[in-house]
C-alpha cells in the first residue's frame, strides 16, 4: 500500500477529518451504507490522533484474524465511516495510546485474535481470564490455554484500604468484579474487571446462516433484544442491498420504543429503590409489567425476542392488541407526572440523587458516551437523529439533554425519554403504513456483501458490522454495545463519592455485562 | 374540540396511582402447581428437609452467562402482579442464607468457579434450579470455547424451567412446585 500521497487534492482539510482520511485509502466496494477503506499504518495512526480531537467520535474498534477495523462518526459532516488496517505481522499501532476509550477494545482484540496494539499503555488481558479452551480463539493461530494472572492497578497511601466486590453480587444482577480503593468511606479508585459472561458469540457467528445470526443477535443482551435485532437486520439488509418494507421499519421501531420504556421504567424504579424509596419501584414495576404483557399480546413474546429478522418482522400484531397498547401508553403518560411529583418532592430521595455520581461533560464527550448517560452529561447524540434511519425521520420526537451529569440528571432524562417514546408509540400505531411486512432475503443477495448499522437502544447506540462470504454465510460479525464507552466512565463518576452510594451510581448507569462481554 | 371524531366505545384509561396500589386487585392468583415438576422433585426431597424448612424457601441467583433476559423475568416475580414473597419465597443476598440456588446462562468458563463456590456456600439441604434454556441445556451456546453448557454439568440440578426466557408464571409454577415438594410427603 502506498504511503498517504497527495494524489487526492491536498485541500486545506485533507488531514483534518476522518472522512478525508478515508478518501486516501482504498475504498471497498460492497460496504454499505457508509464507506469503508483499507488504509496503511500511517493513516491509521493519523486517525487515532483525529479521534482524540474535538470533532470526531469513535464508534467501534474490532478485529479479524489479520486485520483491525475502526468506525467513526464525524460530527462536522454528520457522516460515518469504517477504516481497516491489514496487520500481517500480528500488530497494529495502538489507537488507545492516543485515545484512551479505545484501550479496552484493543485488549479485547488481543484476547480474541492475538493481535497486539503496539505501544499500548495497558496490555493486560480483558475478556480472557485464562479459563477458555484456547487462547486467541478467533485468531489465525489459537494457542493452548494458560492461566492468566491479573494485576489490578496499584493504589498507595497510608489510609487506603481495598474492597473487592463480585463477580457474584447480592440481588438479581449480572456478574462483574469491582475493586474499590477507599480512604475511609470515600472512593479514591474503582477498577472494574469484566468478561465473566463472555459466551464467545462472535465465534458462533463465524460461518453462520442469516437466521442463526439473527437468533444470536437477539441474545447478545436480552434486555435490548429488539434494538439488537433491528441493528443486525439493518446491517444484513445493507450488505444485501435490500430495503425492507416500510411496515417492517415502523413495527421494529414500535418494538424498540416499547423496550426503551420498559427498561427506563425498570431503571427509574431500581434507582429509587436503592435510595430507600421502594414505593416508586413498585409502581414502575407495575407499569412495566403491564407494558410487557401488552408487548406479549402484540408480538407473542414479552421481550419481543426473535420477532425482528433481516428482511422484515415475523409477527404482525392485531388491530385490537395495538389499540390496547395505545391505551396503555396513554395510561402510562398520565401516571408519569405522579412519579415525577413524588420523586421531586421527597427530600430523602433528592438528598441521595442530587450531586451524586457526577460525570463531566468532557469525559462523556471524549468517550463518545451514548444514551442516557451521555445525554445527562450534555452530549447530544442519538442515532435515531444523527444517523437517522427509518422510520424516525418521519416521526416527531425530541431528545432531552441535561448538563448536571449526576444520578438525578440520569433519572430525569429517563423520565423525559419515556414521555417521548410514548408519543412515538402513539404516532407509530396511528400511522402504520400499508403493505407487506417482509421482503424475501436470500443467501445469494447477501453473498460477499458488507453492511453496518447504528441503532439507538435504551442504553445508547448499538453498532453492528457484518460481512458475508461468497456463499452468503457470515464471515465476520461484530457487535459493539454502548456499555463499552460507559463502563470506564462509571469508574470516573464514583470517584470522591462514598462506597455506600455505589449501587445507586451503578444503577443510574445500568451498563450491560452480557452486551459488553459478548 | 369536537368529540364526534372520537371512537365512543373506547373507555378512558383507568389511571393507576402511586398511592392507590392497595385497591388494585393485585397480586394475581398463582398458577396451578405443575404435576410434572412435583413428580420430578418429590423423589429428591427428604423428610428431614421438609420438617426443617417448613414452608418457605430462600433463593439465591447466580447468573452464569445469561443474556440478562432470564434475570428480567426473575425480577418480575417481585412486582405487585406476582408478589413472590407471599408464598414464602424470597431472594436473599447471601448464599449462606439460601436454600435454593437458581442458575441462569450457559455456564461460561469465566463463571464456573464463582458458580461452584456459591453452590458450596449454601448450607444443606439445598436445591438447584436451572432457569431458562441456557442453564437447562446450554441453549445456543453449547460447545463453544467459552461455555461449559447446561448447569447440570457443574452443579446437581433438581429442576429445570425451560423457556427463553421462561415467563414469570412459568417461573412461579416451577418454584411453587419446589415449595410443595419441600412441604408434603413425597410419593414413593
Ligand atoms: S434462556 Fe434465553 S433469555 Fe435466558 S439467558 Fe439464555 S438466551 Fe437469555
Amino acid at each position: 500500500m502506498p504511503a498517504p500521497s497527495p494524489s487526492s487534492p491536498p485541500s486545506s482539510g485533507s488531514r483534518s477529518s476522518l472522512r478525508e482520511l478515508l478518501r486516501q485509502g482504498a475504498l471497498v466496494e460492497r460496504h454499505r451504507p457508509w464507506p469503508r477503506a483499507v488504509v496503511d499504518a500511517s493513516l491509521w495512526q493519523t486517525a487515532g490522533e483525529l479521534l482524540s480531537g474535538e470533532s470526531s467520535s469513535l464508534l467501534a474498534l474490532w478485529g479479524e484474524p489479520s486485520a483491525v477495523h475502526l468506525s467513526f462518526f464525524d460530527q462536522n459532516s454528520g457522516e460515518a465511516g469504517v477504516m481497516s488496517l491489514p496487520c500481517s505481522g500480528g500488530t497494529f499501532p495502538s489507537i488507545g495510546r492516543l485515545h484512551p476509550p479505545a484501550s479496552r477494545l484493543e485488549r479485547a482484540i488481543r484476547d480474541l485474535f492475538g493481535l497486539s496494539a503496539q505501544e499500548s499503555l495497558d496490555s493486560r488481558p480483558w475478556l480472557d481470564h485464562g479459563t477458555w479452551e484456547a487462547r486467541f480463539p478467533l485468531g489465525i493461530a489459537p494457542r493452548p490455554a494458560e492461566s492468566v494472572s491479573y494485576a489490578f492497578l496499584p493504589a498507595e497511601g497510608e489510609e487506603l484500604h481495598q474492597v473487592p466486590v463480585g463477580p457474584v453480587h447480592a440481588g438479581i444482577i449480572e456478574p462483574g468484579h469491582f475493586r474499590f480503593t477507599a480512604a475511609g468511606e470515600t472512593v479514591v479508585r474503582l477498577e472494574e474487571r469484566l468478561g465473566y459472561v463472555h459466551r464467545g458469540i462472535e465465534k458462533l457467528l463465524l460461518g453462520a446462516e442469516i437466521d442463526r445470526g439473527a437468533e444470536l443477535a437477539g441474545r447478545v443482551s436480552g434486555d435490548t433484544t429488539a434494538a439488537y435485532s433491528t441493528a443486525f437486520a439493518l446491517a444484513v439488509e445493507a450488505a444485501a442491498g435490500l430495503e425492507s418494507p416500510p411496515l417492517a421499519h415502523w413495527l421494529r421501531a414500535l418494538c424498540v420504543e416499547i423496550e426503551r420504556i420498559a427498561n427506563h421504567l425498570g431503571d427509574v424504579g431500581a434507582i429509587c429503590n436503592d435510595a430507600a424509596f421502594p414505593r416508586i419501584q413498585a409502581f414502575c414495576a407495575l407499569l412495566r409489567e403491564k407494558l410487557l404483557r401488552a408487548a406479549d399480546e402484540c408480538f407473542g413474546h414479552r421481550l419481543m425476542m426473535d420477532r425482528i429478522v433481516p428482511g422484515g418482522i415475523r409477527v404482525l400484531p392485531q388491530a385490537e392488541t395495538l389499540r390496547r397498547l395505545r391505551e396503555l401508553s396513554k395510561e402510562i403518560a398520565l401516571s408519569l407526572p405522579e412519579i415525577v411529583q413524588v420523586y421531586e418532592n421527597t427530600p430523602s430521595l433528592q438528598d441521595r440523587v442530587v450531586g451524586t455520581g457526577r460525570l463531566s461533560r468532557e469525559l462523556a464527550k471524549e468517550y463518545s458516551c451514548g444514551g442516557v448517560i451521555g445525554r445527562a452529561s450534555g452530549r447530544l447524540f442519538d442515532a435515531r437523529r444523527n444517523l437517522g434511519y427509518p422510520p424516525y425521520p418521519n416521526l416527531r420526537f425530541s431528545i432531552p439533554v441535561l448538563e448536571e451529569g449526576d444520578v438525578d440528571a440520569r433519572v430525569s432524562i429517563r423520565i423525559r425519554e419515556i414521555e417521548q417514546s410514548l408519543g412515538l408509540i402513539e404516532q407509530i400505531i396511528d400511522g402504520l403504513p400499508e403493505g407487506p411486512a417482509n421482503a424475501p432475503l436470500s443467501r445469494e443477495q447477501a453473498a460477499s456483501g458488507e453492511g453496518v448499522a447504528l441503532v439507538e437502544g435504551f442504553r445508547g447506540d448499538i453498532f453492528v458490522s457484518v460481512r458475508f462470504d461468497e456463499k452468503g454465510r457470515i464471515a465476520r460479525c461484530h457487535f459493539r454495545d454502548p456499555s463499552w464507552f460507559q463502563w470506564p466512565l462509571l469508574e470516573a463518576a464514583i470517584y470522591g463519592n462514598i462506597i455506600a452510594d455505589f449501587p445507586l451510581c451503578n444503577k443510574s448507569f445500568n451498563c450491560s455485562y452480557a452486551g459488553h462481554d459478548l | 374540540m369536537t368529540s364526534d371524531s372520537q371512537i365512543p366505545s373506547s373507555p378512558r384509561p383507568r389511571r393507576p396511582t402511586l398511592f392507590g396500589l392497595l385497591r388494585s386487585g393485585l397480586p394475581e392468583a398463582p398458577p396451578p402447581v405443575d404435576e410434572k415438576h412435583l413428580r420430578e422433585l418429590g423423589r429428591r426431597v427428604e423428610e428431614r428437609a421438609r420438617s426443617r424448612l417448613g414452608r418457605s424457601l430462600a433463593l439465591r441467583l447466580v447468573d452464569a452467562g445469561s443474556c440478562n433476559g432470564c434475570e428480567l423475568e426473575l425480577h418480575a416475580l417481585q412486582n405487585p402482579f406476582y408478589d413472590l414473597e407471599r408464598f414464602g419465597l424470597r431472594f436473599v443476598a447471601s448464599p449462606r442464607h439460601a436454600d435454593v440456588l437458581l442458575v441462569t446462562g450457559p455456564v461460561t468458563r469465566n463463571m464456573r468457579e464463582a458458580l461452584e463456590r456459591t453452590y458450596h456456600a449454601i448450607p444443606d439441604p439445598k436445591w438447584v434450579v436451572a432457569v431458562g434454556d441456557c442453564a437447562a441445556t446450554g441453549g445456543l451456546f453449547s460447545g463453544n470455547y467459552a461455555c461449559i453448557g447446561a448447569a447440570a454439568s457443574v452443579v446437581p440440578v433438581d429442576l429445570a424451567i425451560p423457556g427463553c426466557p421462561p415467563r414469570p408464571r412459568e417461573l412461579l409454577a416451577g418454584l411453587l412446585a419446589l415449595l410443595e415438594s419441600a412441604k408434603k410427603p413425597a410419593h414413593s
